[in-house]
């Protein structure tokens, strides 16, 4: 780790705290990347649907740009194909038992000093080092 | 001005993950594997989120509504339950193999890569499926 390189994701992670700020003082939404893809999707409920798909095609637009613009920032990939599509459900089903993810528990749930969101922090951070620490050792 | 706002901020969220490394799956679990060459950098972006949220959110809490909604929807759930802890356990599990959380991964998918569009598709499907289930 660089000065460098702490500064520069100090700076994004700010970004992404202003972000979720926005989506707080403009809709009272809680900015997590799970939940509002999960209501956008199934819409059960209300008015806030068109606010949820107008955050996300913001955020895959700005992938799609991004991919053109600074293709580096995305690196490779680490697992193969068979690994990512198990993990991908993995991701979605544990999300949405769970009630969050990094965005919805780990900044926004963090910030407000929410229990639930400290202790779900602490076990997804735990079950996840310990999964990445296990692939890195085979 | 309402879904401008909102596009405008799902922007900021996925530049933020851009240039915080957050995009990169190899970055992710370099900092996820604390076995051989563990990278803490990643504590930052944490760090910076907490930083420029937490204040907002505390004044949040004190104002009776936000600028273009009617109310504030603050999650309502307290208690520690076992979908919470099985949740979050599944979740790291997927997180830990790929590298990708919901958010990076739907801005990954922007790159049009099979392999992160295949993790987005069963993503999606999990969430799907188990909103399905649960109604």
């Amino acid at each position: 780790m660089t000065t460098e390189s702490a500064l520069r994701v100090l700076l994004g992670g700010a970004l992404i705290g202003l972000a979720a700020a926005i989506a707080l003082i403009a809709h009272g939404r809680i900015a997590g990347i799970s939940g509002t893809l999960g209501r956008a999707l199934d819409g059960d409920d209300d008015d806030g649907r068109p606010v949820r798909l107008a955050f996300l095609v913001g955020l895959v637009a700005t992938g799609v740009i991004g991919a053109q613009l600074v293709p580096g920032a995305f690196g490779a990939n680490v697992a193969g194909i068979a690994q990512l599509a198990i993990a991908g459900l993995l991701v979605g089903v544990g999300t949405t038992l769970g009630n969050g993810c990094t965005s919805g528990h780990g900044v926004c749930g963090i910030s407000r000093g929410s229990r639930r969101s400290f202790v779900a922090v602490a076990v997804f951070m735990a079950t996840a080092m310990v999964t990445a620490t296990i692939r890195g050792a085979l | 001005m309402k879904l401008v706002l909102a596009a405008i901020a799902g922007a900021l969220f996925a530049i933020g993950l851009l240039i915080s490394d957050m995009t990169s799956p190899g970055r992710i679990v370099a900092f996820l594997d604390v076995g051989t060459a563990w990278d803490p950098t990643l504590m930052f972006v944490m760090a910076g989120a907490i930083g420029v949220y937490a204040p907002v959110a505390w004044i949040a809490r004190k104002r009776p509504r936000p600028l273009f909604a009617r109310a504030f929807h603050w999650p309502e759930a307290t208690t520690i339950d076992l979908p919470l802890l099985g949740g979050a356990m599944i979740f790291g599990v997927g997180w830990g193999l790929s590298g990708f959380c919901p958010g990076p991964a739907l801005v990954a998918a922007g790159t049009g890569r099979i392999d992160t569009l295949v993790f987005v598709a069963t993503m999606i499907a999990g969430i799907v499926a188990l909103r399905l289930v649960r109604r």
